[in-house]
């Protein structure tokens, strides 16, 4: 397993792609909004917690195909699959390495482009905390969207239409997190409900990704 | 004709937006089924 | 290719084929019936004819999410048991659901606009809906996106299944986002939050009408389906030949 992580990560960073363009789209993003709903500090700061969270959600989007698209292509996806290793198992360790190498970047990222929007120091704990929380459980569905669409040959698209619909409560508590966090309200309940949900879909979600995963290699 | 009050514009168009969906539907429904038939038949009677 | 040496879609032809003249003539009855009756309604003090939306809103609802239950409920025993007829039943019920879902919030909009003042309200009823119309939407691009029909048909029922929790997860989700402006269930059980019977009626005869109408459309549909993999099949014999 720690085999399988490693070569993940080992490929993320090599290829150079997924790595800094996740990061690259968020700021572009963020950079994007001020010039759509003015320069404003009363104008952004409302709806900061929402264009940083739905950009994290955006970006991490972006890289969920390449999680086993590549393996797929060159067979090394078989492998996996009748590897000692159960697939549940190697799906998680995929949705991990695509976790360490999209999500995390982007929450360092969160803080400084959080300047750019004006979102207050004190919602700044909080937005890192939420996407903390929150970001696992967008990787491992990511995962489970990129099992199902895996042998299509337009699946990127479709990739995206199946998986936002199942990132909708995430960003409703995610979002919640940070904006109570800002105006001072309880961020503790939100919180709870994003932590239920994201331990829920990293327990379960691998066994129906790895399901789809069995009948695409079929 | 029923009186509709000042809301008859609202009323008949829900009606009408309900009823072209569901035309729309229901036409599609049986045309593919005919299509699907002929083309079965046809190459029922071939084979 | 050995849909079609399984007894049952066969045996479904022979028997769907029997009652569909019978549901069709109930459903068209009763839709008509109940969205005409509904029609002629008298006005409400409070909302005018507006009322008389109701009879298409919500038997429209009500079968949005019936028929997603209907697809998970297919959706399982395809996983389960293999009976091919089902996996194509929650496909040829997928559209229908996302109508249904479609005319309820088209109504939804039409009826919100003079009674709310606004076409749309983030309201959670209504976002819930808007919501269960992308799963819709994703569930039906998944199906035509697949050639390989029995894949096909697993990973829509995976996907169902997952899609079904989040649906419902979504619901509560929604719920604590944003409290709304809708009335609550429009049909209670409770005395003296009921509707009145004239509107109550009407009301019944027309969710008679719309599920009978779901039921000849899945009918029609899963038909057109069966006979589509005859033709394949067929034609994949004939080129093996």
């Amino acid at each position: 397993m720690l085999a399988l992580l490693k070569r993940d990560l080992v490929l993320a960073t090599r290829a150079g792609g997924g790595f800094g363009l996740g990061v690259a789209f968020f700021l572009i993003l963020c950079a994007l909004v001020p010039f759509g709903v003015g320069p404003q500090t009363e104008a952004l700061r409302p709806i900061a917690p929402g264009i940083l969270w739905v950009g994290a959600l955006l970006a991490c989007l972006l890289s969920l195909d390449r999680i086993f698209a590549l393996d797929h292509e060159d067979g090394s996806l078989d492998l996996l699959a009748t590897a000692p290793l159960p697939l549940e198992g190697g799906v998680a360790v995929k949705a991990l390495a695509h976790w360490l190498t999209t999500s995390l970047p982007l929450i360092v990222a969160a803080p400084v482009f959080g300047l750019l929007l004006h979102l207050p120091g004190k919602a700044v704990p909080w937005l890192i905390i939420s996407l903390l929380v929150g970001t696992p459980a967008l990787s491992v569905l990511g995962a489970f969207g990129a099992a199902i669409t895996v042998g299509l040959r337009r699946g990127g698209l479709l990739l995206s239409l199946l998986v936002l619909p199942l990132y909708i409560p995430t960003l409703i508590f995610g979002t919640e997190i940070v904006r109570r966090g800002m105006e001072g309200g309880d961020p503790i309940t939100p919180m709870l409900f994003l932590a239920g949900i994201s331990a829920a879909v990293v327990a379960l979600v691998p066994f129906a990704a790895a399901a789809a995963l069995r009948v695409n290699l079929r | 004709m029923i009186d509709l009050g000042k809301y008859a514009g609202t009323v008949l168009a829900a009606y009408g937006v309900s009823a072209v969906l569901l035309i729309g539907l229901i036409w599609q429904s049986v045309a593919a089924n005919a299509r699907a038939r002929k083309a079965l038949e046809k190459q029922e009677k071939n084979g | 290719m050995s849909i079609w040496k399984y007894a049952n879609p066969v045996k479904f032809m022979r028997s769907s084929g029997a009652i569909l003249p019978w549901v069709v003539a109930g459903a068209g009855l009763c839709t008509i019936g109940g969205v005409l009756w509904g029609f002629l309604t008298p006005q409400d003090y409070k909302q005018g004819s507006t009322v008389k939306i109701v009879f298409l809103h919500v038997p429209a609802a009500m079968m949005a999410i019936n028929i997603w239950v209907m697809m998970l409920v297919a959706s399982l025993i395809w996983l389960v048991r293999r009976h091919h007829v089902s996996a194509l039943a929650a496909k040829a019920a997928a559209p229908v659901g996302a109508i249904m879902t479609l005319i309820a919030l088209a109504t939804g909009a039409i009826w919100g606009q003079p009674m709310w003042g606004s076409w749309w309200e983030w309201d959670p009823r209504l976002t819930s809906f808007l919501i269960l119309f992308l799963f819709y939407v994703g569930y039906i691009a998944l199906w035509s996106a697949i050639d390989d029909a029995d894949s096909a048909a697993d990973l829509t029922g995976v996907l169902c299944l997952v899609g079904s929790v989040f649906a419902l997860l979504s619901r509560y989700a929604v719920l604590f986002w944003n409290q709304g402006l809708h009335q609550g269930a429009s049909l209670s059980v409770a005395p003296g939050e009921r509707m009145s019977a004239v509107y109550r009626y009407p009301l019944y005869l027309s969710m008679l009408g719309f599920l009978l109408l779901f039921v000849a459309l899945v009918l029609i549909r899963t038909r057109t389906e069966i006979r589509r993999r005859r033709l394949i099949a067929l034609q994949a014999k004939e080129a093996r030949a």
